[in-house]
């Protein structure tokens, strides 16, 4: 058979068996996402911040997370974890190895923005008699949202991908019901792009997304 | 613990500066510098770049940690307390809560770009002072009338000019109704034609009576309104005086001489 006689043979059956991973893939996503920026900005704000001893942990939390493969982390979290008396589900464990690994380079934005912000802002609001922490909720964070939102989306593009590994400890996301697939028909090629193609209909305008931000924020400045 | 000088006398001094000393690194910016400034007294400080002048002023409310020296404002200690014979810093907190009676303003303004002319009025009000979002808002609008800008309450910074947006800052400092105010020169990045509408409204504060310590190159406006005149160089103070004094009868010649220098320009 033909690629094309495959897919109008079995199109509809691959389109919707691959659809029905999108929740698991979705899910995985958003609660990565928001980990990873709650997390993130804590560990950016102790990098930033003046005591070492908050510095130092943030820096190693960084260097391990950003320079140890995410699948590595998954397995540690999935497979090591139960060792320590604590066992995830597959989707539990997928969002908080993806979140943890997220908040690494979340925390990079969060400080490439804060420091994009000129030092006299937090010097004027200190001296308004806010404290350090006031002064970041309502004078540094409002303006430096403005330029971690670009780079922000395009983690977020990043991170969507990335929950394709997932499959790898059993979470039925888009990939992980594609490699069935592929098993069940003995064919590659189709299943594999239409899962690419899917991924695509949700990045691309994402993308395009980070594109509009980016040129507003230019135009900001 | 205790809060040094707490409780002070009437008639001391608003701000007293002891011994105070800045070095960064090897650069000793401050090397002992003290000074008293009365309640309503106007003092301005000149000096050449580089002399000391705006790290004085950056110290007087930690923005810069003087490193050894002691500031109190009505007697009480700033930045630190004592425990027991020793010196230890505030906590943020702690300190936070002092510079509210510190108002600066400073060379380049520092508005908040992300908020309206009133919206930088009454951002501390309402999240330092805890006023509700209709008494900042009526306290901003009136130091917006009181800097003459009451018709911008709504615009943002970038479309205000330098002088305007000194002004908003100058409004920004008063909505905290602090003890004492420092300007940092003020009117340094402004243009000439601009520096006059921000000189007028430093000069209506020091006729309401307000505790001014000003770093200015204007000399011209030092003379008019300030009480006393500081001429600082490298870290010291070098003469200090009446402002007719140090200003047209310098005693040093170091002052003689930077004001010579000050009149070619």
């Amino acid at each position: 058979m033909t690629f094309f006689q495959i897919l109008e043979k079995n199109g509809w059956y691959f389109f919707t068996t691959l659809l029905s991973g999108w929740p698991a893939t979705l899910t995985v996503a958003s609660g990565a996402l928001v980990f990873a920026l709650i997390f993130g900005l804590v560990i950016a704000l102790m990098r930033i911040s003046t005591w070492r001893l908050l510095r130092w942990p943030a820096t190693a939390y960084l260097e391990f997370f950003r320079g140890t493969p995410a699948l590595v982390q998954l397995f540690v979290i999935y497979f090591g974890f139960p060792d320590w008396g604590f066992q995830p589900s597959p989707l539990q464990a997928a969002i908080i190895g993806l979140g943890m690994n997220g908040a690494a380079y979340i925390s990079e934005i969060y400080r490439a923005g804060i420091e994009s912000i000129h030092r006299g802002q937090m010097e004027a609001a200190l001296s308004l008699g806010m404290t350090p922490i006031k002064a970041m909720q309502h004078i540094i964070l409002p303006q430096a949202i403005r330029t971690m939102l670009p780079p922000m989306t395009n983690f977020s593009i990043v991170l969507l991908k990335d929950t394709a590994i997932v499959f790898s400890i059993g979470v039925l996301e888009v990939m992980a019901l594609a490699r069935q697939l592929v098993t069940e028909t003995l064919t590659s090629a189709p299943i594999y792009l239409m899962a690419g193609a899917m991924y695509l209909c949700v990045t691309i305008p994402m993308a395009r997304l980070a594109a509009r931000l980016e040129r507003q924020r230019q135009a900001w400045q | 613990m205790s809060k040094a000088g707490d409780g002070a006398a009437a008639g001391q001094p608003l701000l007293r500066i002891e011994d105070l000393q800045k070095k960064f690194g090897d650069l000793e910016v401050l090397c002992g510098v003290s000074l008293n400034v009365a309640r309503g007294e106007k003092v301005s400080i000149i000096g050449p770049s580089g002399s000391g002048k705006t790290t004085l002023l950056r110290c007087i409310n930690y923005l810069e940690k003087p490193s050894a020296g002691h500031i109190y404002i009505d007697g009480t200690l700033i930045g630190e307390k004592k425990s027991g014979d020793r010196f230890i810093y505030l906590t943020d907190r702690e300190l936070a809560r002092e510079r509210q009676e510190i108002g600066f303003v400073f060379q380049r303004f520092n508005l908040f770009p992300h908020l309206t002319a009133l919206g930088n009025v009454t951002v501390a009000p309402m999240r330092v002072l805890n006023l509700s979002r209709e008494a900042a808002e009526a306290r901003g609008r009136d130091m917006l009338q009181k800097v003459g800008l009451s018709h911008k309450a709504d615009e943002y910074p970038e479309r205000l000019s330098g002088g305007q947006q000194q002004r908003v800052a100058i409004a920004r400092v008063l909505a905290m109704q602090p003890k004492l105010m420092l300007f940092d020169e003020a009117t340094s990045a402004l243009d000439p034609e601009l520096i006059g509408e921000v000189l007028r409204v430093m000069r209506q504060l020091a006729e309401e009576g307000a505790t001014m310590v000003i770093v200015t190159h204007e000399i011209q406006f030092a003379s008019e309104v300030s009480d006393r005149v500081i001429f600082m160089d490298q870290g010291r103070i070098v003469e200090q005086g009446l402002s007719r004094e140090v200003l047209f009868k310098p005693k040093e010649a170091r002052t003689r001489e930077f004001l010579k220098h000050i009149q070619d320009r």
